[in-house]
């Protein structure tokens, strides 16, 4: 199960863009065709985030569906797994145009307010 | 809500847009200039376990006859019975054992390398752990893929495994002297590999028996620089 692996690389990417910065969202793309499956990802982020910066983070994970074009004539159409047919001429050989997507969007930190801790509340 | 003053902007969003694997992506891309800058050809062979990588590998080995020099990267979970038979052969073998690890990634393969030290104008194998899922997504710096499938598996794997497949320049059928034996239809696993992969080469051999393995002893000896 490679998304053991890949969600590490997901936190240790984190953690070098932000250092200790707490983290409270991330946001992933995970295209249809990316070979990668969100919700393995989803299963084991809370175990690999444990003990990080990322722990407790909400996961967000959007997955584009994939889009090929028809090597034969040349139609566009989605497509949720490698193997296809188009839809017009019912041929197999089909170019994948996107639905790879394998990245971090961006994240949520949270940060220390910027009133001072002994001001008066306003109401 | 924050704590202190009950205001709601305690949360920023940080756009990242990176892409997950780009360390691995990074250290791949490192060892491509490393093997490069040497001449050495890097060849990452994957397939599920007990295709024949390893019976390949020897046979290669054996037949190339130190022309290029074979050097061998074998990754397995556990044991080094495959790094002790390619060093039987006579050749430089680097046993990486993954522990849990479905697949090989370009930073385990840049110590590997390091430890072999390849000599110019060679060919370093890297045979991945036995997986048609894991190591198509990792780059690990090779120049060429080729994926293993035998003939004892059945003639859909290209498609229960298009990920694999499609990540392949070659794909070698291995084991077709057990076709007599067998109910493996080789045309339809052409046309299943033709469906997920047209740009492939398809290469029958056996590495035992030796039947068609010159096509591809060859086009090793092609590609080296």
């Amino acid at each position: 199960m490679h998304e053991v692996s890949i969600t590490q690389e997901v936190v240790a990417a984190i953690a070098e863009r932000l250092g200790d910065k707490r983290v409270t969202v991330v946001r992933l793309e995970i295209g249809k065709l990316s070979g990668v499956v969100a919700d393995a990802v989803r299963f084991c982020f809370d175990l690999v985030a444990e003990g990080t910066t990322v722990a407790g983070a909400r996961l967000e994970i959007a997955e584009p569906p994939g889009r090929v074009l028809c090597r034969d004539c040349a139609t566009e159409y989605e497509a949720d797994s490698l193997i296809v047919l188009c839809p017009a001429c019912g041929s197999a050989h089909a170019e994948v145009l996107s639905g790879n997507e394998l990245r971090i969007r961006s994240v949520e930190v949270s940060v220390p307010c910027a009133a001072p801790a002994a001001a008066p509340r306003t109401r | 809500m924050c704590g202190t003053c009950g205001c709601s902007a305690n949360s920023v969003t940080i756009p990242l847009e990176q892409r997950v694997l780009a360390r691995n992506d990074d250290l791949a891309h490192r060892n491509r200039e490393w093997l490069a800058q040497r001449d050495v050809l890097a060849v990452n062979l994957m397939s599920s376990p007990g295709s024949g990588k390893t019976t390949l590998l020897e046979r290669t080995i054996r037949d190339l006859g130190g022309d290029p020099v074979v050097s061998v990267v074998e990754g397995d979970q556990e044991t080094s019975f495959d790094a002790e038979r390619i060093r039987a052969t006579g050749c430089r073998a680097v046993q990486v054992n993954t522990g849990a690890g479905c697949h090989l990634d370009a930073g385990v393969v840049a110590a590997a390398l390091d430890d072999l030290a390849p000599p110019a104008h060679s060919v370093v194998f890297v045979e991945n752990v036995g997986n048609l899922v894991c190591p198509a997504l990792f780059d690990l710096g090779e120049r060429h893929r080729v994926v293993v499938a035998s003939v004892t598996e059945g003639e859909n794997k290209p498609l229960k495994y298009p990920h694999m497949f499609a990540a392949a320049d070659v794909v070698v059928l291995n084991k077709t002297d057990l076709l007599p034996h067998l109910d493996f239809d080789v045309d339809a696993f052409a046309g299943h590999l033709d469906r997920v992969n047209p740009r492939a080469a398809l290469i029958r051999l056996s590495a035992t028996g030796g039947t068609g393995f010159e096509v591809w002893t060859d086009l090793v000896r092609g590609w080296v620089p």
